[in-house]
């Protein structure tokens, strides 16, 4: 039997966190990916490793579309995988229900093709469940998966459509926030900012040295709430999952919610003033400090 | 337009959970509970609905054990108007909810539900979307604004990059996201009111839905404790370590 991955492209690139889920996806055999939107088909094709790449060219981003034609093709496969982001935990899901069966969603650990391991309570503990359904619906965390490589493979491309009806839903825009920098998911360095930031023409003081460190920019919840940050930078329990070979945590506590997205950061460092910050706990380097003090000194620092 | 707002009880976020000796799940006896923060929010929405004349009514549901009243008692002192029970002390999965969830709709027939997107205990982030599968509704999930018009609801979604806008049919799903809105404190002249407010308890098992669990929980285990580092005490004194110590920059 065979899994069908659901990945996604930016432009025509696929996800970083999408060639994690294929790695996921291959450790049940071979894999089918399906791609929804006009771009990114050539470059999915390259992905090592799988059979084919199902393209939906013409469908909307919608759950209700996406969702639909999945459930559709479902009998050919017994795993459905995508990688645990918005655009996965949105649709999924709603597979999972039209399948009725239990969806496991953000699997860290995958035992068998039955047995998962995923975390609950914010990372607060590890749970392992098998489940007895037939077909197994998952999201999988993507930082621990090693992402597929693209190669010279170039899997065949089979057109495929939706010949379902779908409830009514239409799909407005996106506002995209512009960034030069790397993807969160997927940066090698990040750099995140609390409210010890103060406001968000400080929060700024991250740029020069993420720029620096070719980091991304993530915040924590009171940082994002407060309008220093957009959301799609939150780190944490219900925002994004990040683990870095650095994480940068200034000027936040370390509640375990935040935690809960960045603890496996190969090394975490902590600048902060109050020495008592929970954030120090798992902090392989901590620095007890005012920030705007000490972010100007890094930046001087790392440009020699 | 009525709307439906299900909630749940789960382990207060301020507490520390902790594992079973055995292993076999996390330790809820005496521990303090309370409404899901994101199910709050829920409330908060239906009721900023109805403040604007988007609803007529707003009705709270819960399933699971009778210990869970209080937290619809909360969600009308909040505004809702009434609320159901659905009793059962059964071990509960989305699909289950969901399952249950729908049977109360088809019931009470809402032209819209408001539901958290996540639980923060099972951390699931599932319910809503198999809810709006299994009715073959649109969804809105991670909502950060909702305006209703025209028998419409546009919502705007907390995506991966940045802010999506779908505009669904109604009746529909929406699942609630941090900055929808900021919960109000329910007020003790309305914690008293709330007393007085329909609270009917349904048995789950009336509801003729199979709520067998599809999966079975092999072990719980606490993750391996990160060890805290060391104290730098300067700037250069960091840079020197992440440099030829931990060799990340
Ligand atoms: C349902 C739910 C979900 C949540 N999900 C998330 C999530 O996904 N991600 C998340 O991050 N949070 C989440 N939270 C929120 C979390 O509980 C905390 O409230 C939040 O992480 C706190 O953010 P903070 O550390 O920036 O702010 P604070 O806790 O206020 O910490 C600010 C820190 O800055 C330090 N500081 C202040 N000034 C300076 C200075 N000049 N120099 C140096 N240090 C300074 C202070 O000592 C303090 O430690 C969630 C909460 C709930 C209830
Ligand atoms: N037992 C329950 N009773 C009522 N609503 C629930 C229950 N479990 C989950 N929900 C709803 O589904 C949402 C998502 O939960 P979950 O999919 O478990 O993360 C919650 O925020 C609640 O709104």
């Amino acid at each position: 039997m065979t899994t069908l991955a659901l990945i996604e492209a930016e432009g025509a690139a696929i996800k970083k966190a999408s060639l994690s889920a294929v790695a996921a996806a291959r450790h049940f055999g071979a894999v089918d990916v399906l791609l929804i939107g006009a771009e990114g088909a050539q470059e999915a094709a390259k992905i090592e490793g799988i059979t084919r790449v199902l393209h939906a060219d013409s469908t909307p981003h919608l759950a209700e579309c996406i969702a639909a034609l999945i459930a559709d093709r479902a009998k050919d496969y017994d795993h459905i995988v995508s990688a645990a982001t918005a655009y996965g935990k949105n649709t999924l899901p709603r597979v999972a229900g039209l399948l009725d069966v239990q969806p496991i969603t953000e699997v860290v650990e995958i035992i068998d093709a039955d047995t998962f391991v995923r975390p609950i309570y914010a990372g607060s503990a590890l749970s392992t469940v098998r489940s007895r359904d037939a077909i197994k619906v998952l999201t999988v965390r993507n930082a621990n998966f090693e992402a597929a490589t693209l190669g010279d493979a170039s899997a065949p491309i089979e057109a495929v459509s939706a010949a379902v009806e779908v409830p009514d839903a239409a799909y407005v825009g996106i506002e995209l926030t512009h960034s030069d920098r790397p993807e969160l998911e997927s940066a090698r360095v990040v750099i995140s900012g609390g409210r010890g930031l103060k406001d968000a023409a400080n929060f700024k003081l991250l740029e020069p040295v993420a720029d620096k460190l070719g980091a991304a920019i993530g915040a924590s919840r009171a940082a994002v709430d407060a309008g220093f940050a957009p959301n799609e930078m939150q780190v944490g329990q219900t925002g994004k999952i990040v683990a870095p070979d650095l994480y940068i945590a200034v000027g936040l506590s370390g509640a375990i919610q935040h935690l809960a997205g960045m603890k496996d950061s190969r090394v975490i460092v902590a600048i902060n003033m109050d020495p008592e910050a929970p954030i120090f706990s798992v902090a392989d380097y901590g620095l007890v400090g005012d920030l705007f003090e000490v972010l100007p000194q890094l930046k001087a620092e790392l440009g020699a | 337009m009525k709307i439906v707002v299900p909630v749940k009880r789960v382990v207060d976020y301020n507490i520390k959970p902790r594992v079973k000796a055995d292993n076999s799940g996390v330790d809820t006896q005496g521990v303090k509970m309370s409404m899901n923060p994101f199910d709050e929010i829920a409330v908060e929405e239906a009721v900023r609905l109805r403040e604007k004349g988007a609803a007529s009514e707003i009705v709270v549901v819960t399933i699971g054990v009778a210990e869970a009243q209080p937290v619809l008692r909360t969600a009308m002192a909040m505004g809702a108007d009434r609320a159901i029970l659905v009793q059962t002390d059964a071990e509960l999965e989305p699909l289950a909810v969901a399952k249950l969830l729908k049977a109360i709709v088809d019931r009470e027939n809402p032209g819209l539900v408001i539901m958290g997107k996540q639980a923060i205990d099972d951390d699931m982030n599932a319910t809503g979307q198999i809810l709006a599968a299994r009715l073959n509704w649109p969804q809105g999930t991670f909502a950060s604004s909702v305006a209703v018009e025209d028998g419409r609801i546009t919502v705007v979604r907390e995506a991966d990059g940045g802010l999506e806008t779908v505009r669904l049919a109604l009746p529909a799903v929406v699942t609630t996201d941090l900055r929808l809105n900021e919960p109000r404190y329910a007020t003790m002249p309305n914690i008293m009111k709330a007393k007085k407010k329909p609270l009917e308890t349904i048995a789950a098992d009336t509801l003729g839905v199979d709520i067998t669990p599809r999966l079975e929980t092999i072990k719980v285990v606490e993750p391996p404790v990160r060890q805290a580092g060391i104290k730098v005490s300067s700037v250069a004194e960091l840079v020197g370590k992440l440099r030829d110590e931990a060799k990340v920059i």
